[in-house]
């Protein structure tokens, strides 16, 4: 056996390399930490939001807690309205929800699932204040003056004892005292409770509770709230709100995903949506067959052109590169304006074409706001990221390949086809990837010039997040839309390699 | 493709002349749109076509008044103002951090390589329209997820300049690091371990050694990461307010909303930049090329 070697410091040279090799990498983690927690917070936690949201449910939870809860024991496929205690629970919700304004919050999103809902949730908060249920708090008043006490409330909602035996009315007194800090800036201790606190209270008493002061019930004549909610709008008495107000329920959901591709929760089930409602399978469809339109156009403008770059002299090819390179550095918008005028009907392109005469001048060609004019306009934009990954390709093949083709016998086609296209193969698989993922997520050149036949699903992600404010399906769409260019992006790395991404030629 | 041989057939010579034609046309449509708008910008009518004074060459059909009116009209000159302020940060911010991740990503031992370079190519990859979704969401609401739930920040960053600013630097992150590691790759590092060897210290190696050397690769990245905060309308549509309203922006409501000829003058100087861009870009690459060539192997 051998002693050790040992380095200059005394220790083994082993343990010493190690240390020094530990020393490399955590230097190098240190020069790339700084841009990659610059990179999570600005860029990845963004997209994990959106991936998030696509998913996230707690509107209805968090504004209607307690509804929530009661619609456990209702069977949604009864056919039937929930009783009463669904109805109490969703008063006192409601009538917090309105102080809290997010009652309307909660419609806008129940009417993605239902219309007709938006309105119900605005109808009822503006009538929810004014039930019947005075007449618990009168009675309650009447009974005994301490119920009308707002110091002796707040010491009895801090008797343990006397919250165990009322849970409704701790909850909605719990509740109600925090919307009066938070929404009304007020102190409890100062405020008598309001009257779906009192409700809450008659419902304890009326199952039973033992009262901090006992009064008799007995002589109160009920309010049905289940009848009140029905007066301001019979849409409460339908089955169909609640089951959607049950579906919804959870704090996730994958409702928006089956938004996004047409289908809907219905009664029993995942069903399609109606007819008139399925736009997205049509858009994505729509999305993909254009995508693969420009990418052929590229491929068919690309091919050509490359070849006739790769096979002139240096000289001559670099100055027609600049052809190639100046669209590819003009700005986007510079670009997508260019084809707004040319492709108008009143323009360059069809001015031109009235002149020669193929185009009659009442009969102009309708060249924009439809798929003619963003596959023309994206073809243009994204020639260049065909003709580059193409040429690069197509300068490793050596000339002299096709001449011993050539000399071999074969024609002119066979050499090009047989030899030359083959090798070219990986410089058309780069470039159609690539045209196709950035083709895939356009948005501002259909939004410019596709009218409404020649936009893709991106322009319906952003009309989602800015006109309809339907965040979450935007989400949805936008995760499949991020599935489906990352499986291409991986593919992309498996031909191409992300290392070797070359950029301007 | 070099010249015809003398014994080619008459078929051989019609496909060489009508190949010559389609590449032609081709080279038409990919610059003639770029190219015809220049003409168009100088139209003294408000219209989108060539005029008859126009094609007559008659001085009367031309005029400038587009360009003053983009440097009297409040609105564009406020845009550009915004674009100014914003791209120029935007790119430092990207090429100071790109850089330094470069440098630590072209040394031997890095762990987790590839994943990193996923991670920081990634802005490039995703669409932008999903890129502005996400920080959309994020900005207006930013919050630090810990396992126990969301810490949510007090502040929004949706609608002010810094937020314009970090959504633009991290889209400019891949340009920077993609331009630089490949500068990096013909990088000798024998070079850093002679200055270390005369005593220089990491950061004087750094910037006496190492920086003049990679400095083409960062100059165009630093370019690259410009022109896409410059050019970029997506994300400032979501994140920005009116308050950041750029250039860009201002020209996809105009094409949008009111079609302004306005435009036409605003996209001949933009093309006029990135002309100069282009050739600084190509003067640049030829000059690491040259360094890199000197530097031995």
């Amino acid at each position: 056996m051998s002693e050790p070697v040992i380095a200059a410091d005394g220790r083994p040279l082993k343990a010493s390399l190690n240390r020094a090799l530990r020393r490399q990498k955590m230097r190098a983690l240190a020069l790339i930490a700084p841009l990659l927690i610059f990179i999570l917070v600005s860029f990845v936690m963004p997209i994990a939001d959106m991936l998030f949201r696509s998913v996230e449910n707690e509107i209805v939870s968090e504004t209607l807690p307690r509804t929530v809860a009661a619609l456990d024991a209702w069977d949604a496929g009864s056919g039937e309205t929930p009783d009463e205690d669904v109805f109490n629970a969703l008063y006192t919700d409601m009538a917090l929800a309105v102080e809290y304004k997010s009652h309307t919050r909660l419609g806008s999103r129940l009417n993605y699932e239902t219309t007709g809902i938006a309105s119900l949730f605005r109808k009822s908060g503006r009538r929810v204040g004014k039930f019947d249920t005075d007449v618990y708090t009168k009675a309650f008043q009447d009974a005994d003056p301490r119920y009308a006490d707002p110091q002796q409330w707040v010491a009895w909602m801090a008797d343990d004892s006397i919250r165990a035996k009322l849970p409704m009315t701790t909850s909605a007194y719990d509740d109600w005292a925090k919307m009066i800090v938070e929404a009304e800036n007020d102190v409890p201790s100062e405020e008598e409770p309001w009257d779906f606190v009192y409700s809450a209270l008659y419902n304890d008493a009326v199952s039973g509770a033992e009262l901090p002061v006992s009064v008799d019930v007995s002589g109160i004549t009920p309010v049905s709230l289940r009848t009140a909610f029905g007066d301001i709008d019979d849409k409460w008495l339908n089955p169909n709100v609640w089951r959607t107000i049950k579906t919804y329920s959870p704090r996730y959901t994958d409702g928006y995903f089956l938004n996004s591709v047409d289908l809907m929760k219905g009664a029993e089930g995942v069903e399609a949506r109606p007819e008139n409602e399925q736009i997205y399978i049509t858009l994505f469809i729509r999305t993909m067959i254009m995508s693969l339109s420009i990418m052929g156009m590229c491929v068919l403008l690309g091919y050509p052109i490359a070849w006739l770059l790769a096979n002139l002299k240096d000289r001559t090819a670099n100055l027609l590169m600049i052809l190639v390179l100046l669209p590819f550095w003009t700005s986007l918008l510079v670009r997508t304006s260019a084809w707004k005028v040319l492709l108008q009907q009143q323009g360059v392109i069809n001015d031109i074409l009235v002149w020669i005469g193929i185009v009659a001048d009442d009969n102009r060609l309708e060249l924009i706001n439809n798929q003619t004019g963003t596959i023309i306009a994206m073809t243009h934009i994204l020639l260049p990221f065909m003709i580059l990954p193409l040429y690069s390709v197509m300068k490793t093949i050596p000339p002299s390949y096709l001449r011993a083709a050539k000399s071999l016998g074969a024609t002119n086609w066979t050499a090009f086809w047989r030899v030359y296209f083959p090798q070219s193969v990986p410089g058309i698989g780069a470039g159609c990837i690539l045209v196709f993922i950035l083709a895939i997520g356009y948005y501002i050149t259909p939004e410019l010039v596709g009218g409404t036949k020649g936009v893709f699903i991106s322009n319906r992600i952003a009309y989602h997040i800015s006109s309809s404010l339907n965040w979450g399906l935007a989400a949805a769409l936008g995760t499949i839309l991020l599935t489906i260019v990352m499986v291409l992006y991986w593919v992309y790395d498996k031909i191409v390699g992300i290392d070797n991404v070359k950029l301007g030629g | 493709m070099s010249g015809l041989p003398p014994y080619a057939t008459t078929g051989q010579r019609a496909w060489y002349y009508s190949f010559r034609v389609i590449c032609g046309l081709i080279f038409f449509f990919l610059i003639a749109p770029i190219i015809v708008i220049i003409p168009l910008s100088f139209n003294a009518q408000d219209f989108f076509t060539f005029t008859p004074e126009m094609l007559a060459f008659d001085p009367a059909g031309y005029s400038t008044k587009h360009y003053e009116d983009f440097f009297t009209n409040s609105d564009w000159q406020l845009a550009l103002k915004n674009s100014l302020k914003i791209a120029p940060v935007a790119t430092l911010l990207s090429v100071s951090l790109g850089t330094l991740a470069a440098i630590g990503l072209s040394q031997s031992h890095v762990p987790f390589r590839r994943a990193i370079m996923a991670i920081l190519i990634s802005p490039m990859i995703v669409p932008l329209i999903i890129s502005a979704t996400g920080m959309y969401f994020f900005y207006s609401n930013p919050y630090i997820p810990t396992p126990f739930g969301k810490i949510e920040l007090p502040f929004t960053l949706t609608g002010t300049y810094l937020g314009v600013v970090l959504a633009h630097a991290a889209l400019g992150i891949p340009f920077v690091i993609i331009t630089v590691t490949a500068t990096l790759v013909g990088f000798d590092n024998s070079l850093t371990r002679a200055a270390a060897n005369m005593g220089a210290g990491p950061v004087t190696t750094f910037f006496r050694v190492q920086m003049p050397l990679i400095l083409p690769g960062v100059v165009s990245g630093g370019l690259f990461a410009f022109i896409t905060s410059f050019d970029e309308v997506v994300v400032v549509l979501f994140v920005g307010s009116a308050g950041q309203k750029t250039l860009p922006w201002q020209m996809f409501t105009g094409l949008r909303e009111q079609i302004s000829p306005t435009i036409l003058a605003v996209a001949t100087i933009l093309i006029a930049v990135s002309i100069v861009l282009l050739f600084v870009v190509e003067l640049l690459r030829r000059r690491s090329e040259r360094l890199r060539g000197m530097s031995p192997s």
